[in-house]
């Protein structure tokens, strides 16, 4: 067997060969991949932290998504229509060349307007005009008050004017026209395989903790988990629940968790008068139950959300009792977490009218969220423990969403009841009462994701002046009596916020983010 | 094919969905919508297809927004390493082992060969290569467990066969892609010996007084060879085409794992691009297999048939 022969010394080389990593560098296992580094080109999440290291936006949010200066260093409505944005002075970028306003105006050009984008940044900048004032001085004006513009600002990248506003996807792929004012810069892009950035010693801001960074996507789980044994990478995203418990065991790692903005809950069918997967014991048609808020509200009551959290999620999410965890922009002190009740539920289904109750599907996606197919399952049972008898119909989220969105004949979300989950991109409650709970409204840009097509008028008009009272804390008031209100009423049915795990070599942790990135910066030594 | 292959991910799913951000209202959906050309009735969109196809043109990837061809190229190198890697195992391996159990099938060590070949076939891969993880990575330390290293360029081939950390990346995934293929060929091989030892040629061979070297490898090793180019070609489009599982286990960045991602978040373009290029990739191994044929047996040389 000469091959086996010729193998050995080869290994051996190789061993003495392999370079230990030096504590300058961090080499980070993602669970997701970016698809550009053109940081406008795909508004999705591991896009955004890639782009986060290489270039800064005006304004920059921190773990918990609060609003932080970045390129600008403050801001101020001046009237009702229009925000002044001062920029920070000094800054250059990579490239040599000096930021100013200009950049500014460009970047806010380009964003919504990039060719082939799957997913424009268009959604944050309908309506909004920028104009330069003078070289570090901007003002963005719209129609009508705009209160959440500084949250919609810090989403956008600034890029450069000289080297990135006329340039294509192509020219960031190929790094000629990635080049940001960020902490890093970017050495090297190999699709599907690395994306390599060094320290920019000219960073406006602290220095930059590392000398050079890798993202490497892994996207199996258990991928992931052996190369961070291995010590092939020093931290990795998105730790499988299953491994949680043995790495929490394990002496070389550190875990690190926090909350995220993503709330996982249900909604139902309140549209319809006949609901087509809501069928009698008989399995005959019946008028739609889940109009009833009795009946919302009983399902809502037959869930153990502690059961949840504690054996389906093990323990890692938190129980949910409105649209975002504490702690964010616009949620209520007063709502709680509902609390498990069969007999309560029993008796609000009795006195509405279905003392024997009826036959329910839920559906729900089996590869988008944590745990999702899971959930679904024991909420089936649940249901069906207290008289709901209730199907369970889970599909890939290329399936699902379709369907839950706009499935039946008529365009119209096609299920029932639905498993879904929600991040609050902007980190305060507007992002999903605009979105999940307003009444479906096509031409004013509401309840995109508002599958049961929920609708109160007094919820509206809550969340619409909301959207135009620039005054903080007046509009913090309305946006938690908007959230009382609905959650009152059952728009939706929480069940936990999504908690997310690092897991990091001994001596590393993670500043956990809300957003759910993963930026280099945040990983700091223990 | 490209017919099956269009409307059947057509029936499947919506992309739009898994494209756009969650904040996106209805307005950006439709534009996205119409930005992908998927408003169009389905059959315009397949005749879009087919003119484009016509003049090289497979479509743009929905979530990369580049060319679907030059991005299924781009990933090509990476697999073609892995695979002729992997191939180059299993010939290596495969014949000597399958030679021995079948020159010697009474040995202790021919009957050790034969049972873990047993072990090779059965084991499923996925499993396979977390194991080997476990153990050379994880365990001993010895060999990195993810990623392709670093590349260099020789005589015009980029690859990371021409660098030592490349070679110690490469080295897990082409064994575990190997696996089932070694044990196929030494099943093949030994078969072959068995039978052909009986053969009145080699008996006259051997009443030659020829060596027993000579025997085996100049009039045994080409006569069996045949069964085990056939299936090795085949074999070898299915290690290019469909080394799904172990490019996603090792990180591998090759067309397999962009195939099962692009299936997953319904890329259409780059699935079908992908699947039209291995239909014409099994079409042009198949002819390289009849070709060597026609090299290890005379008989088959259409040319000499006709004189």
């Amino acid at each position: 067997m000469p091959n086996v022969k010729l193998l050995t010394p080869l290994i051996a080389g190789i061993v003495t060969a392999a370079t230990m990593a030096t504590a300058q560098d961090l080499r980070l296992g993602m669970s997701s991949e970016a698809t550009s580094l053109d940081p406008y080109f795909h508004n999705l999440g591991p896009n955004n932290a890639i782009a986060r290291n290489i270039f800064d936006n005006l304004v920059l949010q921190n773990e918990v998504q609060s609003l932080t200066p970045g390129l600008a260093v403050s801001w101020a409505p001046i009237n009702e229509t229009t925000w002044e944005f001062k920029l920070r002075e000094g800054v250059t970028f990579q490239d040599g060349s000096a930021f100013n306003a200009d950049d500014v105006v460009c970047s806010f050009k380009r964003a919504p307007d990039v060719p082939n984008s799957p997913s424009s940044f268009g959604t944050y900048l309908k309506g909004k005009t920028v104009t330069k004032v003078d070289d570090f001085t901007v003002h963005f004006t719209t129609e009508g008050p705009y209160p959440t513009m500084v949250n919609d600002i810090s989403t956008i990248a600034i890029v450069s004017n000289e080297s990135g506003c006329d340039a294509t996807t192509k020219d960031y792929n190929h790094g000629d026209a990635a080049i940001g004012t960020g902490p890093y810069s970017l050495v090297e892009y190999v699709p599907g395989d690395r994306i390599v950035m060094k320290r920019n010693d000219n960073y406006w801001g602290p220095k930059p903790r590392w000398e050079t960074v890798t993202y490497k996507p892994i996207k199996s789980g258990p991928a992931r988990v052996a190369a961070l044994l291995a010590g092939d990478v020093d931290i990795i995203s998105g730790v499988p629940t299953v491994d949680i418990a043995h790495l929490r065991e394990n002496e070389t790692i550190t875990l690190s968790q926090g909350s995220s903005n993503r709330v996982i809950y249900l909604h139902l069918d309140q549209f319809r008068e006949k609901s087509p997967f809501v069928k009698g014991n008989d399995g005959g048609e019946i008028k739609n139950p889940l109009i009833d808020q009795r009946v919302r509200l009983a399902i809502s009551k037959m869930i153990n959300r502690e059961a949840i959290v504690e054996r389906v999620m093990e323990g890692v999410a938190t129980q949910a009792g409105q649209l975002l965890p504490e702690g964010f922009f616009g949620v209520s002190s007063k709502l709680e977490v509902m609390a498990y009740d069969p007999d309560g539920a029993k008796a609000l289904l009795a006195e509405a009218g279905y003392p024997d109750g009826f036959k329910l599907t839920i559906h729900g996606p089996n590869d988008r969220y944590i745990n999702d197919a899971k959930i679904a399952e024991v909420i089936a049972q649940m249901l069906s423990a207290n008289g709901i008898t209730t199907a369970v119909d889970t599909m890939p989220r290329s399936v699902y969403f379709k369907r839950a969105s706009a499935g039946s004949p008529e365009g119209l979300p096609e299920f029932s009841l639905v498993l879904v989950g929600w991040g609050a991109g902007s980190g305060e409650a507007s992002s999903p009462l605009k979105s999940l709970i307003r009444t479906y409204d096509k031409d004013r840009g509401f309840g995109a994701s508002n599958r049961g097509r929920y609708s109160n008028p007094e919820v509206d008009a809550l969340i619409d002046k909301a959207l135009v009272t620039n005054d903080d804390a007046a509009r913090e008031a309305l946006l938690a009596k908007a959230t009382e209100v609905a959650i009152g009423d059952v728009a939706i049915i929480p069940l936990h916020y999504q908690v997310n795990t690092w897991a990091a070599r001994k001596g590393l942790k993670y500043i956990a983010r809300s957003d759910e990135y993963t930026l280099a910066d945040g990983v700091v030594p223990e | 094919m490209s017919v099956l292959v269009f409307f059947g991910l057509n029936i499947i799913g919506d992309p739009v969905y898994m494209l756009v951000s969650p904040d996106a209202d209805q307005e950006d959906i439709d534009r996205v919508i119409r930005n992908l050309g998927l408003d169009r009735p389905i059959l315009e969109q397949y005749v879009l297809f087919v003119k484009g196809a016509l003049q090289g043109d497979l479509g743009n990837s929905f979530i990369f927004g580049e060319s679907a061809l030059g991005l299924i190229s781009r990933h090509m190198g990476a697999t073609l390493e892995l695979a002729f890697t992997a191939l180059f195992l299993a010939i290596a391996i495969g014949i000597p082992l399958g030679l021995y159990a079948g020159l010697y099938p009474n040995r202790m060590s021919s009957r050790v060969i034969m049972t873990s070949s047993i072990l090779g076939f059965s084991l499923p891969t996925f499993w396979v290569g977390l194991m080997m993880i476990l153990i050379f990575s994880v365990q001993l330390g010895w060999l990195p467990s993810t990623g392709r290293g670093d590349t260099a360029t020789f005589l015009g081939i980029t690859s990371s066969i021409f660098t030592l950390n490349g070679l110690s990346h490469l080295i897990l995934p082409a064994a575990n892609l190997a696996l089932l293929k070694v044990s196929l060929v030494i099943r093949l091989t030994r078969a072959g010996t068995r039978e052909g030892m009986q053969q009145d040629y080699i008996k006259f061979a051997r009443a030659k007084g020829l060596s027993t070297t000579r025997v085996v490898g100049v009039h045994l090793l080409k006569n069996i060879l045949i069964p085990i180019v056939t299936v090795l070609g085949l074999e070898f489009g299915s290690l290019i085409a469909f080394s799904v599982v172990t490019e996603t286990i090792f990180a591998w960045p090759g067309m397999g794992r962009l195939l099962i991602e692009s299936i997953l978040q319904l890329d259409r373009p780059v699935v079908v691009a992908y699947l039209m290029i291995i239909v014409a990739l099994f079409v042009v191994i198949n002819l390289l297999v009849d070709v060597v044929y026609s090299i290890l047996d005379p008989r088959v040389r259409l040319k000499e048939q006709g004189k």
